[in-house]
This record gives C-alpha cells, structure tokens and sequence, in this order.
C-alpha cells in the first residue's frame, strides 16, 4: 500500500489553502479572539454553505458528497493550521458522526440534510469526552412527562455551544438506556459562556433544569450505544488530532519566516545550528504525526474497528504532543516578540494547551494502546 | 489489492516452503548487530532465493529482476521478515551497486557483473566512508593513479567502516583522481576486486563484540580501465545516485523486525511483572505509536511522485526511524532490569541485547543524527547552508 492523496484530494486540499489563506488571515482571527465574537460568522458560512465542507463526508443520500475520513482530515488540518473560528469540527467530527451512528431515519434526513446544505451548526454536549465510553458518564437525566420529556443536568464544557443552532444532549432514561436529544438554542437550555484563556475556540456550560422538550426533539433510533460513541470518538480525535498537526505546521510557517528575517550577529538567526536544528527536529515530529492522522484515516473504513482506535489514540497522542512543542518553539524562536500579544504565537500555544484536554489527555489515550499491548483491560 | 494478496501468498509460502531444513537455522538470524553471523550457509540462502527468482526482485526484467512495483517489493519485504527471512548478505549488491550499474554501468560492466548479483555468487562491499571522510564525505584521500601502460587505475589509501568486506568479492570505491582536486571534484567511481595483492582487510571488533565492519587498506591495487563507472570525474555524481538508489523499501523489512523486538519486551515484561509499571506501559505505548507512524511514513515517502511536503518527510525518515530504535534498546535493556547486564544464552535476551548495543550506530551511519539534521533543515526548509570551515 503506498499512501498518496488522489489528484482530487489534491484539488480540495488547495483550494481550501487558498481560501482559508485570504480569509482565515491572522487579522480575521484576531477579529474574533480580540472581539469577544463566538466566531468568524462570515468565515463559516462560506465552509459550510458556498464551499460545502460540512457536506464532504455526509452519506449522497441525505444530501451529502459521501466522501470520507482523508477528505475531512485533510480540510481539519487546513483549518488548523489557520486556527479557523468556525464551529466546523464540532459540526462535522462530533455531530454528524454521532446522528449517523445512532439517529432514526427521519433524523439523519432532518440533521445530517440541513448539515450537508450548510444550514446547521451542531454540536454535542458530552459529560465528559475523555473516557473510552461516555455513555458511562452521561450527565443529563432525562424522564418521560405528558409532553415528552423533562431534561435535568449541566454539562460543563460544550465546544462551540454558544455557536451552535443545535445542541445534541445524550441523557439517560429512567431504565438506563441513554438517548439523544436534539435542542434548538430556544428549547429552553440556558448557555453560559466561559471565558477561555484559548480565545479561538468557545466553549459555555449548558444547564438542563427541568426543561421540557417535546417527544420529536428524542432522535435516536432505540438508545445509544457505547459501540455508537466509541465509533463517534473514533471521527472526533482523528478530526482534532487533524487540526492539532495543522496547527502545528501553521505555528512553524510563522516561526520559519520569522527566523528568516530576523538578524543578529550580520546574519539571520535561522542561519544557526541550535536554530535549524530545532527545526528539524519539528520536521522529523511532523512527519510521524502527520503520517500516523493520514495513514489512521486511509485505514479507518476498514473492517478492524478496535486496531482503528489504537492508531487514531496513537495520533492524538503525536498530534498533542507537537502542537505543544511546535507552539512553543514558536514562542522561544521569536525571542521577546514571541512573548507579546501582537504577535500569533500566543495563539497557537493556548490552542495547543486547549486541544490537548479535549477527549481525554495523551496518558489516557496511551494507557489505552498499552491495555491493547498487553490485553489486560487497562491500568494496572 | 486482490493481486497483492495473491502475491503475498505466494511469497509467504515460497518463504515457508524453503525457509526449511539447513536453512531454518537462519530464522530471524543476521539482522541488526549480527551482520557477520553464519555467512557461510547465508551465502547458500542467497543462491536458493535466486533460484526462485526472489534475489533482486525489483530491477527490470531485461536485467534479470522481476520489475515488481513498489507495493510488490513492500510485501515482499514484509512477508520475507515475518517469515523470519536472515539479513540479506547481497543486500550491497542488489540495492546499491546493481541499480548503480543498470544506470550508469556499460553494457560489458552489467554483462559481467549483474548475473553475479543476481545468482547470489558474488558479494558487494561498499568503500565510501575513510578515517578523515565520514560526515564530510568531499574530504576522501584515496588515491587513484593512471597507469599508462594498461590504462588500469591503481588504488592507495584507507577506507573505513566497511561492512562485511571480508565476506565479500568485489568492493566499489571512490577515490580521488586528479592530483590537487578537493571536494567533490576529481573523483573517480571504481570496481575492485578484493582477492588481490595490495588490499588488506582489517576487520572492527564494535560495541556488541561482533565483527561486521572492517579497514580496508589499499596500497597500489589495481581497478581495471573497463571497471570505471562513468567517466574519471564522475565519483561524487554516481556515488550520490548510488545512495537515492536505496528508497527505503528493504526498510519496511526492517521494521517487521522491530515489531518483533517490541513483542519480545511486551512478553518479557508480562513474565518479569514489568507490565505493572505504569511508566513502562506509557513507554511501550509510545514505541507502538512510533512504529505505527514510521510504518504509515514509509507508504507516504515511497510514492513515485513525491509532493514538496513528502520529499521533505523523505529526509526525515532516517533520522525518525534510528532514534526509535535507539530508544527502544534502551526500553527493552529497562524492561530486562538486572538481567539486561548479564550475557547468557536466552536467545531472546541475546537479541535484545545486541539490538540495544548496536542501535547506537543507527544513529551514526548512513549520516549521523546531525547531518540528518543538517540535510533537513537545509534541503527541507531551505535554510541557509553551514559555513565550511578552513582547516
């Protein structure tokens, strides 16, 4: 098996350079970050309605291109690498996964339809993403009432809810089973925003008391599964993992040229051993990182759901680990600059630290590999 | 795909149906650190593979190979090692001097040499590297002088860590060719016979007690006029397409073999209660992680239009590979605790041990951690050149 994009991957690969390059701009960015916005609204309508990247990798018959894994890794990596405010991920990686893998008919054709015409921000709100199955952590309740059903619960840290149209709530039924529910932003939920060190990505609190939601807003088909979320985590983390090595690449790009023109000594500073080889180094990281997020996604519609996992755990670990360093070698190598607000590193460096808490840290995700290793179920 | 497999079948049972009798005694044997192992019956190996045509199966069919594409050569590489197929004793030949000549050899040089490669009857060694010309490769010494009688080049110099030169029949050597020249000018790409008066071979006692790598000394030994590859001049244009020859694909061997090395620590860790160390099962974690990822970068790097982005992940497939596997020695000699101190003949410890001593070349040869460095930053990233020095 050799790994090579196919010409048209090519093809959506630059021309979402392109695009993002103008539009993703540092200025946009700070726009957003600076301004207090949830997300560059302009930005995100021309992904998801004139562009249809929410549409890559929805199943042709509710609407979608029935593209896969490569595509939306490869689009993730590119939004990355410019740090896009747009509850894109959430939408496409969270969202989307977990309507196909547990919603009823009329539901993929309801959401995953509006998802695919890039008429639909959705996001999920997971108790806690960070453990192999979530279902075991719901941490909404949910009983049956005259109208359908009474929703109890908070939920802490919901990416992009404050952006979102939709919110996707699993909560668990009186007799254990765990459902979804599917709330529009006037369903009654409050949303409380909290304020981010890591600017660039939002995230607020839902608090669920006692609302009342009617029987359709219910769109799983006979409960969720913890096999449903495992297949959800397994989209989420190769999709987050594909926008941490952007990041990673992004933050070096800016550092490469920054080092380029900045003189010391009658030469350029990237003219010193210490300096390029600290870029080297991140070359060789980026290689294996990248490698490991493309080569899990060409293997993920593969039959070996559980050897999936490990490498896609396997990413995010790599993927955690040089988003970190290269955000901060980005700091270290733009010397005092790289410590002030004006310049981009900061951004990235608190995107890193954001990214790598999402679904669960690298040591989670290794202690997992390593009970795989060792068939042994886990910690010792 | 479904001729893949095909072919993964019939090299799996070829391997199994051969790998048998005498030749079992090979199983897993002259890998890394054990180069100079049993070379006697591993010569026969390399004729019972060509029997079967499995001896240099990716050169073009005109010159005696198979033509097998790059995913064909893959899986044979991989079903050769999960066989348990021993270090290929005509590796210098098949890989290196065998393309070598198809691109730049005359049609006498193919005629006389490729069969010899092929029928694995004649072994390659490789004189490149000298006591002052490692790194700095430009810096070679080793004279060639014209004799104007014959025409024939006769040799004078040291070559160093060459391996397997003692179990060899012909080495190619680059030396210098015209009186004064510096650099990569002047140089002149060779084949020489080793069975003559004039060379001496001194083998290299290293680190893991072996003997794969010896001196070489030269002292007015004789390269015929036919045997010049190219033209006197051509050295360093013909020993740099010599080393772009070497794609990594016998790496995808390589890192079957790795695997295995990390089910040993896996399994001996499991009996020695090591498994319960949480820092130790983070640690193999991330050596599965590691070769998760070189695997997936080799795929990525062997494609046959490299984009900028996978030429520049090219370069840093060496450097990535050699300090996993430096790594993982020191992981299995943690793994073994006291035990990884003591010699004994537990062929699973043995090899662990020899991987962890030898590992530490793997981040010397073939151009050492800091040349790689080097090359990535400056061919990769286009960063400014090292200055050279005026000693």
């Amino acid at each position: 098996m050799i790994l090579e994009f196919t010409p048209d991957q090519q093809m959506i690969r630059e021309e979402a350079e392109r695009f993002l390059r103008e539009k993703s701009s540092s200025e946009a960015i700070r726009r957003i970050a600076d301004g207090g916005a949830t997300h560059d609204a302009e930005l995100w309508n021309s992904i998801s309605r004139e562009l249809g990247w929410c549409a890559m990798a929805i199943p042709e018959e509710f609407g979608g291109l029935g593209l896969g894994a490569t595509e939306v890794a490869i689009l993730m990596e590119l939004a990355g690498a410019r740090l896009a405010c747009a509850p894109f991920w959430s939408t496409v990686c969270l969202a989307a996964p977990l309507i196909e893998a547990a919603g009823t008919e009329d539901a993929k054709i309801t959401y995953l339809g509006a998802i695919a015409a890039g008429e639909m921000a959705v996001t999920v709100a997971y108790a806690d993403l960070s453990v192999a199955d979530p279902s075991a952590t719901v941490a909404v309740q949910a009983s049956a009432c005259a109208n359908g059903y009474r929703l109890d619960g908070t939920v802490a840290h919901v990416i992009d809810l404050a952006v979102a149209d939709v919110v996707l709530v699993p909560a668990r039924l009186d007799d254990g089973t765990v459902a979804l529910f599917a709330l529009a932003r006037d369903a009654g939920q409050t949303i409380a925003p909290l304020n981010t060190i890591d600017a660039t990505r939002p995230v607020a609190t839902l608090g669920l008391a006692g609302v009342e939601v009617a029987a359709e807003c219910r769109i799983d088909a006979g409960g969720v599964s913890a096999d449903q979320f495992a297949s959800v985590l397994r989209h989420a983390n190769l999709g987050l993992a594909a926008e941490q090595i952007g990041a990673a690449q992004g933050v070096f790009d800016l550092t490469l040229a920054y080092i380029s023109d900045r003189v010391q000594f009658g030469r350029t500073i990237a003219s010193f051993q210490a300096i390029k080889h600290r870029c080297a180094k991140l070359v060789v990281d980026i290689a294996e990182a990248r490698s490991l997020v493309f080569g899990a996604a060409a293997a993920m519609s593969g039959t070996d759901t559980a050897e999936s996992a490990l490498e896609i755990a396997g990413a995010r670990v790599l993927a955690s680990q040089l988003q970190f360093l290269a955000a901060e070698e980005a700091i270290q190598l733009h010397g005092g600059v790289g410590f002030t607000w004006e310049y981009d590193p900061h951004l990235y460096f608190k995107r890193a630290q954001a990214s790598a808490a999402l679904l669960g840290s690298a040591e989670a995700q290794m202690d997992d590999i390593a009970a795989a290793m060792f068939g042994d179920g886990g910690r010792p | 795909m479904s001729d893949l497999n095909a072919f993964r079948t019939e090299v799996r049972d070829w391997m199994n149906a051969h790998l048998t009798g005498k030749f079992a005694d090979l199983k897993f044997r002259g890998g890394s650190g054990e180069g100079d192992v049993l070379p006697e019956l591993r010569k026969e190996w390399e004729q019972e593979l060509a029997r079967g045509r499995w001896t240099c199966p990716g050169w073009p069919a005109e010159h005696g190979g198979r033509g097998l594409s790059v995913a064909e050569q893959i899986v044979f590489q991989e079903e050769y090692s999960r066989a348990g197929g021993p270090g290929r004793m005509g590796h210098i030949g098949e890989g290196l001097m065998g393309p070598t000549l198809i691109a730049f050899g005359t049609d006498e040089q193919k005629k006389r040499f490729l069969p010899g490669i092929l029928s694995g009857t004649e072994f390659w060694a490789q004189g490149y590297s000298e006591p002052s010309a490692g790194s700095d490769f430009g810096n070679i010494k080793t004279r060639a002088k014209l004799d104007p009688e014959t025409g024939d080049w006769l040799v004078s110099g040291q070559k160093v860590w060459t391996s397997l030169a003692h179990l060899s029949d012909w080495i190619f050597v680059v030396a210098r060719c015209e009186e004064g020249s510096v650099g990569r000018n002047g140089l002149i790409f060779l084949l020489m016979p080793l069975e003559q008066a004039g060379v001496e071979i001194h083998p290299i006692k290293q680190i893991s007690g072996g003997c794969e790598f010896n001196s070489v000394f030269f002292d007015g030994a004789r390269a015929k006029a036919e045997h010049v590859v190219g033209q006197p001049g051509d050295g360093w244009k013909i020993a740099m397409a010599l080393l772009g020859f070497e794609r990594g694909i016998s790496t995808l061997g390589q890192q079957m073999s790795f695997q295995q090395e990390l089910d040993l620590i896996v399994e001996i860790s499991k009996e020695n209660g090591k498994d319960r160390s949480p820092a130790v099962r983070q640690r193999l974690a991330r050596a599965w992680i590691g070769l998760r990822a070189m695997r997936y970068l080799a795929m990525r790097v062997l494609s046959d239009e490299p984009s900028a982005e996978t030429r520049r992940e090219a370069l840093a497939y060496k450097y990535h590979w050699s300090n996993w596997h430096r790594e993982l020695g020191r992981l299995a000699m943690d793994v073994l605790g006291m035990d990884a101190n003591v010699v004994s003949d537990d062929p699973r410890r043995e090899r662990l041990q020899q991987m962890f001593l030898f590992a530490r070349a793997d981040t010397i040869y073939g151009g050492t951690n800091e040349i790689q460095l080097n090359i990535i930053a400056e061919q990769g990233l286009g960063m400014p050149r090292e200055p050279r020095g005026k000693l």
